[in-house]
């Protein structure tokens, strides 16, 4: 086979070296436009795990490479004048153009061709003249460019600006640096790797780089502002150049990794943000799929290459997923500096969601014992101390006390006692109607009586007999009312039966659905009443926590939606209108509810649509929500109408928007969002996301089986 | 988890009679369910008729649109075809809707392309409404797709969510979405979860072809497709045994060579 590889780079040189020794026939060259030494940027990290597989496909640069290594065990964290170290990880790096070196050795004993200093003209005329052309030639890849269409080639900034600096100071550890500057907050991720220099990445999110003047000045102006921010951390080293300018991170992402006989390899098909210290290691990975896939499929040029794509696309999307996350983090995390340093930390090393804390248990843990007592003991932890996990910490708001952070969530009112006998903290009930003509259906439980408040009284006592406190959800349906039940579907009208709806405006919420009728002031004046009537049942009833519905597109949330409150009087038009109704209603609830219970809201905080409710209002929401006594923010998006374009359903999909409500409005929040494990809650809890977490836990064979009657007595089996 | 055979509806060049006869021997062994695809554009036969056709000579297999393209079709129109394969099946219908992927069928049918997710969520809810236009309202829907909104109207409107295929995982994926959106609508219970692959069991090669050109219009990822073919009864337990655990409820294995002796093999296979 005649093999072309563009890029004289890790991946390029690794590739050239793997097919040569898979068959010493292959006529494989690399060409390289720039010398045999150049290399920009300083060191690269590893993890453990491309060891091995580096070990497995190429013994000798192995040995040479690992003889090489700096490694170490620990991730500093210089935080608020502290340093907190996690230990137990796994990192090596090698300086890059030590690494070339190797490679190029090794490649030249196989007998591969390097052509440097030689730029490509026409990389179609390569590919003609070849059985396989290689792009390995990185992030601004012209054999990515020439074939940018068929390939689906997406190139963009991600993260915030960076400058990659040396240092000629040998760190012991993977150090993060957070200094708070008078423009913002400026990060560091610097790790040794030779026996003499670390690499010193200094970065910032665009509107602190400007504050701070990087954006004007040169290389070497740029370098002096950097050593004088760092000069405590750097203790008279100094930090070295290499073209250390300052630019954005490029995200490159390719439907395709291969067209017709050439083919992707490293940061040209793929680039995961340098947090997560991943480029390298997932470059080296695919030449060595790539060269496997040549091994399977000899001389069949298509089938190997889909065979490559298979094996390393799937991979690739999950760094990538955790690099946006890592990347995404450093842009906003000036938000957490309020945060207490235990959890700043644990929140730094979960950030990329591959860290949790019950892997962080096992790979450190005492960190995770540090933590766990921390939090157990609302940081006043002591030495020695020992606790249960996030999870089973307790949690305190005015007089109530929940045992635990787990929160269960039921509409029906038989399954309450079901779920506090499980475990949980908290059990929600509801959605429960204010009023009759408040319901979503027919079957929608209600407080608009006395007898109803009479039922809750039995299964609220249930509740607490089984240890949890018990929460309601209070709301009115609004223009999604008059539906069929749940059980069939959500949002289907019924034909017979039905009730009048209402809403700020008259607008239909979706297909077949009858428009409701705008309210009027005496309207609103009423249901404020119907709503502190409610709540002082749900009191009389024994409800520990009210939670007044301002979700999913039922009637107070449709208030403050634009996309649903079209009105032109003091109850819509900008957001302060908007809300007015919603918090009227909470101020009347507040009246009526036990100053010494917990008053809690689920809050909406964005449509998910273009013109809709953006987050950013929905924080403002929450801030004006916890400035009228909301002890307790319920974190929920979408729903205000049924096409959202930018719905979003995964696992935990509701963290994101919790994190950024409790970190900007500054009040305790609740998230579910299809959480299903106790490690889930205990990272989203231990890393300071959220206060609360409403797990939904599936159901299991193993307990079936655990609870399984035997089908007969067991007997004592004799042994002959 | 149960384990349903697709009718070769799709395969271009397909003799229509050999349809009736796989039915019948569908209906003979132990597969839970028949199941169509739907194209406009292509040689194939159309969903309801295929579906129709196989009741005629059915009496206990379920039978299943996985998926037909809703927006493609009148809504009137469409509920009365899925009501009327309802009735003559006596209730063995599962109608699982989806927007479609192709252009090409929107443009041969004169259909506008933009705006279809909205006309399925219409169509749904008219299902729902139920009665007027002789169709149950609790017939079994399933709704596919892979977006947010997607995942949406499956939870709003249907039973459960019919996935597109691929691997265990990526199955596995689509099926927390469908759970986290059925839980965020307030639905009681689980999704139905409906899975599928593809198996050539001998003429793999016919088989690969097939796919290529079926899903010419993806591009790239025909060749990925292709590739993903179960083509041994080693990699169709695998597969099996992957989507039971990821917690599927009913795989359907559809075939891409139109050739009874394949269902015989599929079913020795899963024996």
């Amino acid at each position: 086979m005649r093999v072309r590889i563009v890029g004289a780079g890790p991946a390029g040189l690794q590739l050239a070296i793997l097919l040569k020794k898979a068959d010493s026939a292959h006529e494989v060259e690399v060409v390289e436009r720039n010398a045999p030494d150049a290399t920009f940027g300083w060191g690269v990290v590893f993890s453990e795990e491309t060891l091995g597989a580096l070990r497995d496909a190429d013994p000798e640069t192995h040995l040479q490479i690992t003889d090489t290594f700096a490694r170490w065990p620990t991730v500093d964290i210089r935080y608020r004048g502290r340093l907190l170290r996690s230990r137990g990880h796994a990192f090596s790096a090698i300086a890059r153009r030590r690494l070339l070196e190797i490679l190029q050795s090794r490649a030249r004993e196989l007998g591969v061709g390097l052509r440097f200093h030689a730029e490509i003209e026409d990389v179609a005329v390569l590919a003609a003249d070849a059985d396989l052309v290689v792009g390995a030639d990185g992030v601004n890849s012209l054999v990515r460019r020439t074939y940018g269409e068929p390939l689906g080639a997406h190139v963009g900034p991600q993260g915030c600006k960076f400058a990659w600096f040396g240092a000629d100071l040998v760190l012991d550890a993977f150090t993060f640096i957070f200094k708070q500057t008078d423009a913002g907050l400026v990060q560091v991720h610097a790790y040794p790797f030779d026996e003499r220099t670390s690499t010193w990445i200094v970065e910032c999110p665009e509107g602190t780089w400007r504050r701070l003047g990087f954006d004007t000045m040169d290389e070497t102006e740029s370098l002096a502002a950097c050593e004088a921010l760092f000069a405590d951390e750097l203790a008279g080293h100094r930090l070295l150049t290499n073209r250390s300018l300052w630019t954005s991170f490029m995200l490159v992402r390719c439907d395709s990794w291969h067209h017709g006989n050439v083919v992707l390899l490293g940061d040209a098909a793929h680039t995961a943000h340098f947090s997560i210290g991943s480029g390298t290691k997932l470059a080296m990975e695919d030449a060595i799929a790539l060269s496997q896939a040549f091994v399977r499929h000899p001389g069949e040029i298509e089938r190997a290459l889909v065979d490559y794509e298979l094996e390393r696309q799937p991979v690739v999307e999950r760094f990538q997923q955790a690099a946006g996350e890592s990347a995404a983090y450093f842009t906003r995390v000036e938000r957490y500096a309020h945060m207490e340093p235990m959890p700043f930390a644990f929140n730094l090393l979960t950030r990329s969601g591959r860290v949790t804390h019950a892997n962080l248990a096992q790979r450190d843990p005492q960190f995770v014992r540090v933590l766990d007592a921390w939090f157990h003991a609302a940081g006043e932890s002591r030495p020695g101390a020992v606790a249960p996990p996030p999870m089973f910490a307790p949690w305190r708001a005015g007089a109530v006390e929940l045992r635990n952070r787990v929160v269960r969530a039921a509409a029906e009112p038989e399954r309450l006692g079901e779920l506090a006998r499980s475990g949980a903290g908290l059990v929600l009930a509801g959605p429960v109607a204010v009023t009759v003509e408040g319901r979503i259906a027919p079957d929608t439980p209600t407080l608009h009586d006395d007898e109803s408040a009479t039922a809750w009284a039995e299964r609220v006592d249930e509740v607490h007999a089984g240890g949890a406190h018990a929460a309601v959800l209070l709301g009115h349906a609004g223009r999604r009312g008059s539906t069929h039940s749940r059980a069939l579907a959500a949002d289907v009208p019924l034909r017979d039966g039905g009730w009048p709806l209402v809403a700020p405006s008259p607008i239909a919420y979706g297909p077949r659905m009858p428009a409701p009728r705008a309210l009027e002031a005496g309207d609103m004046a009423a249901l404020g009443d119907a709503f502190a009537a409610a709540a002082r049942r749900a009191a009389g009833a024994g409800f520990d926590v009210l939670e007044l519905d301002m979700g999913h597109g039922y009637l107070l949330a449709s208030f403050l939606s634009p996309a649903s409150n079209r009105r032109g009087d003091a109850y819509g038009g900008d957001l302060a209108g908007r809300m007015r109704f919603p918090l009227e209603v909470l101020e009347a609830v507040r009246r009526a509810w036990p100053e010494d219970r917990l008053l809690a809201v689920r809050l909406g905080v964005m449509d998910g649509t273009r013109r809709g409710l953006q987050l950013r209002e929905g924080i403002a929401i929450a801030r004006e929500l916890a400035a009228h006594g909301c002890g307790l923010v319920h974190v929920a998006a979408g729903q205000t109408v049924p096409e959202a374009a930018q719905a979003d359903y995964r696992r935990g999909f509701l963290t994101p928007l919790a994190d950024r409500v409790r970190a900007e409005a500054r009040v305790p929040t609740l998230v579910g969002g299809y959480l299903t494990t106790p490690d889930e809650a205990n990272t989203i809890l231990g890393a300071g996301r959220a206060d609360l977490c409403l797990l939904e836990v599936p159901e299991s064979d193993l307990e079936r089986q655990v609870l399984a009657a035997p089908p007969e007595p067991v007997a004592a089996v004799a042994l002959a | 988890m149960n384990v349903g055979i697709g009718l070769p509806n799709t395969i271009p060049g397909m003799d229509g009679r050999l349809l009736v006869e796989w039915a019948r021997r569908a209906d003979a062994g132990a597969f839970s369910t028949l199941a169509v695809l739907d194209r406009l554009a292509y040689d194939s036969v159309d969903p309801f008729c295929a579906l129709a056709a196989a009741a005629a000579v059915t009496e206990r297999v379920g039978l299943a649109t996985m998926i037909a393209i809703g927006p493609l079709r009148n809504t009137a129109l469409l509920v009365k075809q899925a009501a009327s394969v309802d009735a003559v099946s006596g209730g063995r219908l599962t109608l699982g809707l989806a927007i479609g992927a192709r252009l090409d069928d929107f443009e041969t049918a004169g259909v506008a392309h933009g705006g279809r997710g909205a006309r399925l969520s219409e169509q749904l809810a008219t299902l729902r409404d139920g009665d007027r236009l002789g169709v149950r309202r609790d017939l079994r829907l399933l709704v596919g797709g892979s977006t947010g909104p997607a995942f949406a109207r499956m939870a709003r409107y249907a039973d459960g969510y019919a996935h597109n295929g691929g691997p265990p995982r990526a199955f596995d994926r689509a099926a927390a979405g469908a759970r986290a959106a059925w839980s965020d609508l307030g639905r009681p219970g689980r999704p139905l979860l409906w899975g599928q692959g593809y198996f050539a069991l001998g003429d793999e090669d016919a088989g690969a072809a097939y796919l290529r050109d079926y899903y010419a219009f993806t591009g790239p990822f025909a060749e990925r497709i292709a590739a993903g073919n179960l083509t041994s009864a080693r990699a169709i337990k695998d597969f099996v045994r992957g989507y039971a655990e990821a917690g599927c409820d009913e795989l359907i294995l559809f075939p891409t060579v139109a050739d009874p002796a394949q269902l015989d093999r599929l079913a020795e296979a899963l024996a």
